[in-house]
């Protein structure tokens, strides 16, 4: 089983739309959203959910105000600010319990945290495992965990050959959570500066982590000399340089109407899509 | 003023907003950008930044001093993020899990742990053609950005305007960049994508009770629905910005769009007019 990975650092170059359309190419496979802050993916392979779960993760202070003397040694020993006047304040709350652990009176319990929840679908590509983290909620990146766990799990179950994951923006820890023991990352870029400059940042995640990267530039013809500078980047690094697709509107029409770009349109963008499909699937 | 420039989806124009509004207002005001995106900081790809001063951001982690330590497990156990286990003789930290919350090292009975600080991020500050400028960077490779986040916040102008622009997403990096703010800009597109995640983010600025308005980027392409959620929830859009293959260009090269359609300069002194316009309604009701 190959797990494969979408990233970018820089968001908006062009994941979603990608995975989509390797979730049309690709046989033999299960889909993930991990971007749980901002799941998309589903906008694009209509699913039908089988399957819908909570995600209960992490915990939150809780005072009992009629044990509470007021003594104050909570506040003073928080390190996120996150009790004020005897109250708890649950965003900025950390789950840590070290509050519960000191007061003298007892009166602060910890309470679970129901900070998502996750689903399994059908859809006509094959299962899909996405999620959606509550609003203002932590631990993004143990629900990106349970996502890639699940789609783990069906992939053995019914013998499939890929995972694809649409994984989030950023280098952090959703990020970390996405990439770490993947079999390839196929970073999406797009001939900007700042797409230069988050891709840098983020093939070095992969280096960190051990995971072998391609890229994939979108949008190419915006700007060929910053494409060029690309691919003097990943030649010196010794990155694939997998695909470059260049600007279509149809892309953006694709999305409105709710399908992979492959099936909508038939020009360039899905020639170049196909290649690259091509290319991740024989390595 | 704080003004946090945040989305839901990333690759909105997050960046192009924040640096085009902190240089259209610096003739008139005083203003501070503060880059919080610090997975990924762009601003100063736009700026031509002179950093003066930088400090490093720690967080602490315990050292166990084993001649003290009993084994008795007493920190492993209080430990919520798993960063301690005591295996038989031997007490293992993992640094990258710890939260920094101080429980284990408070509540050994042996006083065998210390902190030690270890570095995550940095923040560096200094001029940026004509504003002041902060910016955090989070180490490539490490996992929580919010410490940085908080670190780059104490640099807020409380007497100027200081503009924040935030990481994407909706989660805890976001909500520890815009909590505290005036006013929230929401900055997405027209299409499907841009819908779905512009109401998770407005979920979230609200849950946090901070106003917020919309910049429609890329406007032309794709469908109303963007325009059609923000009347039924009366979201104003403050800003609507075309999709014009001479603004991605001029972004592609690292040019703001205020230097080069200068045009655009009397468009966010419009927007930011628009904003003060809310947020002085917004306090006077508040006083009432």
């Amino acid at each position: 089983m190959r797990e494969v990975v979408v990233l970018s650092g820089k968001g908006g170059t062009g994941k979603t739309s990608i995975v989509g359309s390797l979730a049309a190419l690709a046989s033999g496979k299960v889909l993930a959203d991990c971007d749980v802050d901002a799941a998309d993916l589903h906008l694009l392979l209509s699913p039908s959910v089988k399957q819908e779960n909570e995600f209960w993760s992490g915990q939150v202070a809780q005072i009992d105000e009629a044990k509470c003397t007021q003594c104050g040694l909570c506040q003073e020993l928080c390190r996120f600010d996150a009790i004020k006047d005897y109250k708890v304040d649950p965003i900025a709350c950390e789950g840590c319990g070290f509050c519960s652990h000191i007061c003298p009176e007892e009166a602060i319990t910890m309470r679970e945290n129901m900070s998502g929840h996750w689903f399994v679908s059908d859809t006509k590509y094959g299962p899909l495992v996405h999620a959606r983290l509550g609003i203002a909620q932590e631990n993004s990146g143990k629900l990106v965990a349970q996502v890639r766990q699940e789609a783990r799990r069906i992939a053995e179950e019914q013998g499939l050959e890929y995972i694809i994951s649409d994984g989030p923006p950023g280098i952090g820890c959703p990020v970390i959570s996405s990439l770490s023991g993947a079999s390839l990352a196929l970073m999406v870029t797009e001939p900007t500066l700042s797409g230069i400059h988050d891709l840098e940042r983020v093939l070095g995640v992969c280096r960190h982590f051990g995971v072998p990267a391609m890229v994939c530039i979108n949008k190419y013809d915006l700007n060929e000399e910053n494409t060029r500078r690309i691919e003097d980047y990943c030649r010196s690094q010794e990155i694939k340089l997998a695909a470059k697709i260049p600007f279509d509107n149809a892309v953006t029409e694709a999305i409105v109407r709710g399908v992979p770009v492959v099936e909508y349109a038939d020009g360039a963008v899905s020639r170049e899509i196909e290649g690259l499909w091509d290319v991740i699937s024989h390595p | 003023m704080i003004i946090s420039i945040a989305s839901g989806k990333g690759g909105t124009g997050k960046t192009l907003v924040a640096t085009s509004l902190a240089l259209a207002l610096k003739d008139s005001q005083k203003v501070r950008l503060l880059d919080c995106d610090v997975e990924e900081p762009n601003d100063h790809v736009f700026l031509k930044t002179n950093i003066s001063g930088s400090e490093p951001v720690f967080i602490p982690v315990p050292k166990i001093d084993e001649a003290k330590c009993t084994r008795c497990g007493q920190c492993a156990e209080v430990c919520a993020f798993n960063a301690i286990a005591v295996l038989g003789e031997h007490v293992l930290t993992f640094p990258q899990l710890c939260h920094g919350c101080g429980a284990c090292s408070y509540l050994c009975p042996e006083k065998a742990i210390s902190e030690e600080k270890r570095e995550m991020g940095v923040v560096e500050w200094g001029g940026a053609d004509g504003i002041d400028f902060v910016q955090g960077k989070l180490t490539v490779g490490e996992a929580m950005a919010p410490p940085v986040i908080r670190t780059a916040k104490r640099h807020t102008d409380s007497d100027g305007i200081s503009i924040i622009d935030s990481p994407p997403g909706t989660s805890c990096p976001v909500v520890e960049s815009i909590e505290g703010s005036d006013f929230c800009l929401l900055v997405t597109e027209p299409t499907p994508f841009g819908l779905n995640d512009l109401v998770l983010a407005v979920g979230t600025v609200r849950q946090l009770g901070i106003a917020c308005g919309v910049v429609l980027n890329r406007a032309g392409v794709g469908d109303n629905s963007v325009e059609d959620y923000c009347r039924r929830e009366n979201i104003p859009i403050l800003l609507t910005i075309p999709l014009d293959t001479e603004i991605a260009r001029l972004y592609s090269r690292g040019i703001t769009l205020v230097e080069g359609m200068p045009e655009w300069k009397d468009k966010f002194v419009g927007l930011f007019e628009g904003i003060k316009e809310i947020v002085d309604a917004r306090s006077r009701s508040l006083k009432r």
